[in-house]
């Protein structure tokens, strides 16, 4: 499947996941029992005999899965935390996000001639 | 941060070639203001009560450990799973919530967690016979008459999986422009609920989740077989609304939002499927040698 890149990619992609998961804990990604249980499957089945080629595939269909996994949930989680996470907004607020302001009174509010 | 999405969407698909960001998509909601006093409140998130997240390997399987405390399901019973693999993303799940646990976050440890405590009680055969039932009212069998670019869009993406589906399963499956949807052959469901019975209930439950998200059960099928990537899928599941986004702009707060969950959850359940039945494939290939 051409659509998955190469290994190596989706292996620097996944490491790259790990350091912003680890960011929680402030622990070095290196020190994670993920990131050990993924050098070693990928380095178990760097070199495969054509018997094996399958498990490869099959190997990097999961990690690029996985990737696509934590990927998606940094990015869900910071649109929750922008547009979903503080509760109600102000008048104000959900008129910029749709690109309106509100009508400003020279005289200030509740102005009249 | 997450502005990357639009350049990750656009990856080598040739149909969504649209401007990077919509109308609204580069409005920025200003300087936060204090909410008023009758600001809706998000439910609680609890805080992180650990430190230490670790796997133990027990009689049933692999275990969760929260710093000296075992992980319970939402029934109380012992959290075990069969892989090891699985472990370790349920681990890294609960060592990644910073702050507070995010359970909205945690697709794996949601599945396992229906997979353990089977809240609705169903057996195999209802578990089979629920994920079958979205062949029925599959969304790439449903199929528009108008706009014409659609209907083209359609035909070229959702085609090519259908007949791979045919192939590979020795079935029939037609799509239909009618409200009432296609007409699947009774033959097509017996030899889909005899495939999909070679499958532990674990699995089936990452399959039914995963069929529920996207809508269709060909793309789940097009994910168990590694026909289609995650990424994939997801678009073809949301291929309407792809194309109403690149004519009338998109909607970061909508429409990536929807996208994001989309894709966790489709990679979640993928990847559940696939580390639950692994152990049948292993036993395959020693087998074999």
């Amino acid at each position: 499947m051409a659509a998955l890149g190469s290994p190596a990619h989706t292996f620097r992609g996944l490491l790259r996941e790990l350091r912003y998961v680890s960011a929680a804990t402030g622990r070095p990604y290196r020190d994670t029992a993920a990131y050990r249980y993924l050098v070693k499957a990928f380095r178990a089945h760097r070199v495969t005999s054509e018997k094996l080629c399958r498990a490869q595939h099959e190997l990097h269909f999961q990690a690029a899965t996985y990737l696509c996994l934590l990927r998606s949930i940094r990015e869900h989680v910071a649109l929750h935390q922008e547009f979903h996470g503080k509760g109600e907004r102000s008048m104000e607020e959900s008129a910029g996000l749709v690109g309106l302001k509100l009508p400003r009174q020279p005289g200030g509010k509740g102005w009249e001639p | 941060m997450w502005r990357s999405c639009l350049r990750l969407r656009d990856g080598g698909r040739r149909l969504l070639n649209r401007p990077a960001g919509g109308p609204s998509a580069s409005m920025s909601p200003g300087p936060t203001i204090p909410s008023p006093a009758r600001a809706y409140a998000p439910p609680t998130e609890r805080k992180r009560f650990y430190q230490n997240v670790s796997i133990t390997q027990g009689e049933g399987g692999f275990e969760i450990n929260l710093d000296h405390r075992k992980l319970k399901t939402p029934q109380a019973k012992l959290f075990t799973v069969p892989s090891e693999a699985l472990a370790i993303a349920v681990a890294t799940e609960w060592d990644s919530q910073q702050d507070t646990i995010k359970y909205y976050t945690m697709h794996l440890t949601t599945l396992c967690n229906t997979s353990l405590d089977n809240p609705t009680q169903r057996n195999k055969d209802q578990l089979i016979r629920a994920a079958v039932k979205f062949l029925d009212t599959d969304t790439i069998c449903y199929r528009v008459e108008e706009p014409e670019t659609l209907v083209e869009l359609q035909r070229n993406e959702w085609d090519p999986i259908i007949k791979w589906a045919e192939k590979r399963y020795g079935v029939e499956i037609s799509s239909s422009t009618s409200i009432m949807g296609p007409s699947i052959p009774a033959k097509t469901r017996e030899v889909l609920v005899s495939h999909l019975a070679s499958y532990n209930t674990w699995a089936l439950q990452g399959i039914e989740f995963v069929a529920a998200q996207l809508k269709s059960m060909v793309l789940t099928l097009g994910l168990i077989d590694l026909r289609l990537t995650v990424e994939q899928a997801v678009l073809l599941s949301r291929l309407e609304e792809e194309y109403q986004i690149q004519k009338w702009g998109n909607i970061e707060w909508a429409h990536d939002y929807e996208l994001q969950e989309l894709r966790a959850r489709t990679a979640a359940g993928t990847l559940f499927i696939h580390l639950c039945s692994e152990s049948t494939t292993v036993k395959h290939k020693l087998l074999k040698e």
